[in-house]
């Protein structure tokens, strides 16, 4: 598994793009760092919640918000190094298999933030990690098609997945995310009551 | 000594609806109590337990934390970068291993200098006990639903009855 793979390399801008376009009344939890600032470009919502600090956090946030509105299918967008950061969260999720939680990964292989030092994710395959943990939807794709169908299917079918998307290593010219965290709260709560 | 089902009662009358946590021996006797009634969650670390907490209070749940106080070091940065900064609250039930340096070597450290870190990271904390129970819970209930933030309430050995390990 470890060395190039087939197919087109997406950016992960592009990739996100694709699942923003899927994405309807879920509510969405960002990693932070870059992927947070190009959802907001993208496509900024109320029910966006963009993590901007506590590395490692994402998807236990969202798995602590599935667990509690089992009614939501709620997505979590996350990096390969926030992913090796709170890795004991892929056995919480695995054990505890909340149906609602789609948990994806754009996994660039860098820390790309901070400058593109690489991560273990080039040599450790975070899939096989989540298969093993206990999701019960584990799925590795590159290309865009299979991108789009793999999540459609998750959010449609009963989890927890784990969507493994390889990108390469572009960065979207996006700003800082522009609403203040207890702003990103408030809007993100008003969203959980009224949707 | 108050007993661990009328101190989870308490907690869940001040409106408490979601815990989770990592293990203490002083925490033993309230998470055997959760845990029959189904009402608590194990995390593996307590960073991911505060952050499980936040997912819930954005669900529209009340959370409680439960640590040993060694996990305070392990939750620092999320309360800090996370919690404080989003007005995201909590509450945290810390058992206070260490205290007046009677414990093992590990928890001395932490036992003495606690609750001076709390108040540098700006975290209220309060230190439960028999008499002042009542008093301490309707604190925390105001504390929490004022400031939206993280608070801390501090159990020493003895305070709430536990299970033999």
């Amino acid at each position: 598994m470890i060395g190039p793979e087939e197919g087109v390399m997406q950016s992960r801008a592009q990739a996100m793009g694709a699942l923003l376009e899927l994405i309807t009344d879920q509510p969405l939890i960002i990693c932070n760092g870059f992927p947070s600032r190009e959802a907001q470009k993208l496509r900024d919502r109320d029910a966006n919640f963009y993590m901007i600090g506590s590395m490692g956090a994402t998807a236990a946030i969202g798995l602590g918000l599935a667990l509690n509105r089992p009614e939501k299918t709620v997505v979590v967008f996350d990096g390969d190094g926030n992913v090796l950061m709170g890795m004991g969260t892929l056995a919480t999720i695995g054990a505890l298999k909340p149906k609602n939680l789609v948990h994806v990964v754009f996994d660039n292989e860098v820390y790309g933030t901070t400058g593109n030092q690489p991560t273990y994710s080039r040599v450790v395959s975070l899939d096989k990690i989540a298969r093993a943990a206990g999701y019960v939807n584990v799925e590795r794709v590159r290309e865009r098609e299979d991108i789009v169908y793999e999540f459609k299917d998750m959010l449609a079918s009963d989890g927890p997945s784990f969507l493994l998307i390889k990108v390469n290593e572009q960065i979207e010219d996006a700003d800082r995310v522009a609403v203040e965290p207890r702003g990103i709260t408030e809007r993100f709560k008003a969203a959980m009551v009224s949707e | 000594m108050i007993d661990s089902d009328d101190f989870v009662k308490a907690l869940q009358d001040i409106g408490l609806d979601f815990f989770t946590g990592v293990p203490d021996t002083i925490l033993g006797g309230i998470i055997a109590d959760l845990t029959e009634k189904h009402l608590y969650t194990p995390a593996v670390r307590e960073d991911e337990a505060v952050a499980m907490a936040a997912g819930a209070y954005l669900g529209g749940k009340v959370p409680a934390v439960l640590m040993q106080n060694s996990g305070l070091g392990n939750a620092l940065n999320i309360l800090e970068s996370l919690n404080l900064i989003y007005q995201i609250p909590c509450i945290l039930l810390v058992s206070w291993r260490g205290f007046e340096g009677k414990d093992a070597p590990e928890h001395l450290v932490m036992g003495q200098t606690m609750t001076q870190l709390l108040d540098t990271v700006k975290i209220p904390h309060r230190t439960l006990s028999a008499e002042t129970v009542v008093d301490d819970l309707q604190w925390t209930a105001k504390t929490f639903m004022e400031k939206r933030i993280p608070l801390a309430l501090l159990l020493k050995k003895g305070i709430v009855k536990t299970v033999q390990p």
